[in-house]
Formats: C-alpha cells, structure tokens, sequence
C-alpha cells in the first residue's frame, strides 16, 4: 500500500506541501496552551523516550508496545495529505508514517470489535496546559474499526523525514486526512478496540458544534465557522480562501465509508 | 484614598503629560503589526495575529477608560484628560479589527453577512461596534457643547454595553474553557460594579 496504490484521482491531485516552518509553528495541541505558538515554544519539555502504546480490549495479544519495536515492525512510507482544521484553516503536510491497520494486526483484532479509542498522553509536569481545564483531560479520540482501517488513516511518526517534533505530536499520532484536524490525535498513549462507540474528547465538551464523526463537509455548517471555503496558511497577507473539498479532497476513496447515512445527523 | 501628598504628588506629574502623543502612538500600532506581518514578524498566519491583537488592543483600552472614574473615586488619580485618547484609539482598533476580518480573512462579501446574521458571537461583536460608532462621532469639544453634558455622559454610558459586548465577543470566539476571555468579563464587570458603590464622603477643607 502507500501513495503510489492510492486511487488514481487522489494521486492526480496531491498537492505541494508546505514549508516546515508552516507545519510546525502553528498548531493546535491545547495541552502546551491555547495559542497556536504555544505549542512550538513549550512543547519540547515533554519527553518522548522512552515512549510505549498500551493497545488494549478486544485485541488478542493486548499490553504495551516499545516504540521502537513498533518501528522495526511497520513499513515506513510518505503520505503527503491535505490536513483541514475545524477553524477552516488548511496546510499540507508531507508526513512520514504507517498505516494503522497494520498496527492493530500486531495486536489482532479480535471478532466483534467495531469501534478503536485513543488516548494522547498526560503529563501536567511537562504539559502546562492542563492546568486549565479548557478540555477533560487526557484528549481522547475515536473512530468506527473501518475508518481505522482504511489505507488512508496513519500513524504518522515523521514529517519531511525528520523526527516529527513535539509540537506536532511526537512520537507517534493519528492522521485521518478526510477529517477535521482534532481527530488526527496526538502523542498516542492507548489504543483500545471495543464494540461501543467511544467518548471523544471535543464532542464530550461540545456535542452541539463537534460530532463524532467530524468529516470535512463544506455543505454542513459549523455553528461558528463557515466550513464552505478555508484559508490556506503560509500565504501571507493576501493568500485567498478556497473552496474546501467534500471529505478534504478523499471522496472518491472514503466517501463508500458512509453510505446510506445523513451526513447532517451524523456530522 | 491615597494620601493625600502623593497623590496631589502624581496628579502634578499627570498634568505635565500631554493627552495628544497618544493618538499618533495609537495609529502607528497597527501599521508596525501590518509592516511585520509583511515581513515575517507575525508568524505564519498573519491574518489571524493582526485580527487578534486588534481585537485585545481594543478590549485593553476599552478597560483602560473604564478603570478612569474608579480611580478618581476611589483613589483620587485623575486620568481624565486621557479618556477621548482612549476611547478613540479603541474605536479605530476596532475598525482595523473589522477591516482585517472583512478584507484579510473572510473575503467573501456573501459570507460576511450570512457570517453577521448566522453566528451569533458575530452578531454580537458586530453591535458593540454599532455602539461605539456615535461615541466616536461624539468625541469633541463641540459635541460635548451640544449635547450638554448630562446628556452626553448619558449617551457614553454605552460604553458599558459596548465593553460587556467586546468581552462577550470574545469569549463566545474561543474553543473550550479559556481563562483570558474570563478575565477580561470580569474585569469588565468589576469596574462596571464599582460605579454603583457610594461615592466617598469629601471631608470639607
């Protein structure tokens, strides 16, 4: 699998990837503060070695699994991906990772699982940001096991080939590139598989702006961002908005994912 | 009440200090933002830095002047001849606030008023500004002459609702529970509150 296996269309259209600066200067990862430098400036303090993955539930070989012994595992590849913050905001990123599937087959996946939950670490001596509570810390996410085991949806551990620094999530985080940013967790700790779907941490804070799913969607409107165009960043003072794309520009290869559902109910 | 040698002490030192510096001050704030914005000072969205640090500038002084008359009151400062600078550099603040949205950010004229009448912490940031607009128009001798003064310290009480607004604004904007937005509210508010206290008795002299 990888990039040159995707789909045709999605090829077609990979799109330039922005400056390191751009992709690391600006970020949201709200346990290092709310603003989007807050993260590049104090971010460094969290230690990342030795790092560990506790993948748990219904899985048939659950425990905590060495970073580095995930690495020696997996097979590295570039995905270069549009990545689509809720606050429609866009960059593209040229991450270095591994599928995700693959990773839960080191686990095995037990029968009867439906749904894989996320948690990103939690360190208030090294994390200043949650000494507030903005959110219900540790972050959590989720996804439904299909979405999880899409090819689209990595583990990304790199960006430009370089060790993906702190502020972006290192040492290893989610990236689920046809949704809104803050499903693409950071700085995973757990992982565990079960057959309920699990609570995530903005749709626990606000059920009526952020859902579960949280696709990119320009036709469904976000009560305070319009979702229809988005503002590219590193283009300056006048870098213009552009139209955003159904599913961020992923239709052709997710959008069977959410057949036969309302895409407005299930936002 | 401060005592009374310094304070007559810190109200001499106010009167030396011209009002008017302030307003060339005030307008070459944003212009330096705008010049490093093009330059690569504000970081990789400059959109967003000039549009934010507008709107705080503005809710800063917005405080500023409202924090005037419980100095007086309370402490016997009188900053008084600086409360037009202030509030008129908030209001052009504000204005630049708007321009960067309009212009910079969202662009698209169809949107900026689905934006106005759809999203609520718009709507409402949109009519604190609607209230600072004759307090701007009002802020000269001549207005003050006109209006007589009751009636146009009555008419810059919308102050009050216009600052309650901007806060307001601000904190509907954040995502999840920020404190910075609180922070000004209550101050806000705090101020605000401290008008309705008695005023302290003047000892006769």
């Amino acid at each position: 699998a990888g990039l040159v296996a995707m789909a045709g269309g999605a090829r077609a259209t990979t799109p330039e990837p922005d400056d390191w600066d751009v992709i690391t200067q600006y970020n949201n990862y709200y346990e290092f503060g709310t603003g989007k430098d807050d993260p590049a400036e104090k971010a460094h303090r969290l230690t990342t070695e030795p790092w560990s993955v506790t993948i748990d539930g219904m899985v048939e070989r659950p425990g905590a699994y060495g970073f580095d012994e995930i690495m020696q595992a997996m097979t590295m590849e570039e995905r270069i991906y549009r990545f689509r913050c809720v606050e429609a905001w866009s960059m593209v990123v040229p991450w270095n990772g591994f599928e995700l599937a693959d990773l839960l087959d080191m686990a095995g996946v037990k029968e009867g699982a439906k749904y894989v939950a996320f948690e990103t670490v939690l360190r208030p001596d090294e994390m200043p940001g949650v000494r507030f509570p903005v959110l219900d810390w540790p972050y959590v996410e989720g996804l439904r096991l299909d979405e999880a085991v899409h090819p689209l949806t990595i583990m990304a551990t790199g960006i430009y080939d370089r060790p993906i620094p702190n502020q972006n999530g290192a040492p290893l985080r989610l990236v689920v590139p046809w949704k809104y940013g803050f499903k693409s967790i950071k700085s995973v700790v757990r992982i565990t598989l079960t057959d309920t779907q699990p609570p995530t941490s903005w749709n626990t804070s606000n059920p009526r702006e952020y859902g579960f799913y949280s696709n990119v969607n320009p036709e469904v409107d976000h009560p305070r961002w319009s979702q229809a165009s988005e503002r590219t960043i590193g283009g300056g003072f006048f870098a213009k908005r552009k139209p955003t794309l159904m599913f961020n520009g992923y239709e052709s290869e997710v959008a069977a994912l959410y057949e036969g559902m309302d895409l407005r109910e299930h936002f | 009440m401060l005592r009374g040698v310094m304070r007559d002490r810190i109200n001499g030192a106010l009167r030396r200090v011209p009002a008017w510096p302030f307003y060339p001050l005030a307008a070459l704030y944003p212009a330096w933002l705008f010049y490093r914005g093009l330059t690569g000072g504000l970081g990789v969205d400059p959109v967003k830095a000039m549009e934010h640090a507008m709107g705080e500038a503005a809710l800063q002084l917005l405080v500023l002047g409202l924090a005037i008359t419980p100095l007086r009151r309370f402490a016997g400062i009188n900053l008084l001849k600086f409360r037009r600078a202030l509030g008129l550099a908030a209001f052009f603040y504000v204005c630049v606030h708007l321009l960067v949205w309009l212009v910079l950010d969202v662009q698209i004229p169809a949107q900026i008023w689905a934006d106005i009448l759809k999203r609520p912490y718009i709507t409402i940031g949109m009519a604190g500004f609607a209230l600072l607009v004759p307090l701007a128009i009002t802020s000269n001798n001549r207005s003050v002459r006109r209006l007589g003064p009751a009636g146009w310290r009555r008419l810059h009480r919308l102050t009050y609702a216009a600052a309650i607004l901007g806060a307001v604004h601000f904190l509907m904007l954040v995502k999840g529970f920020q404190m910075e937005p609180i922070l000004y509210l209550a101050a806000i508010l705090a101020l605000l509150g401290m008008r309705l206290a008695p005023k302290p008795q003047r000892k006769a002299a």
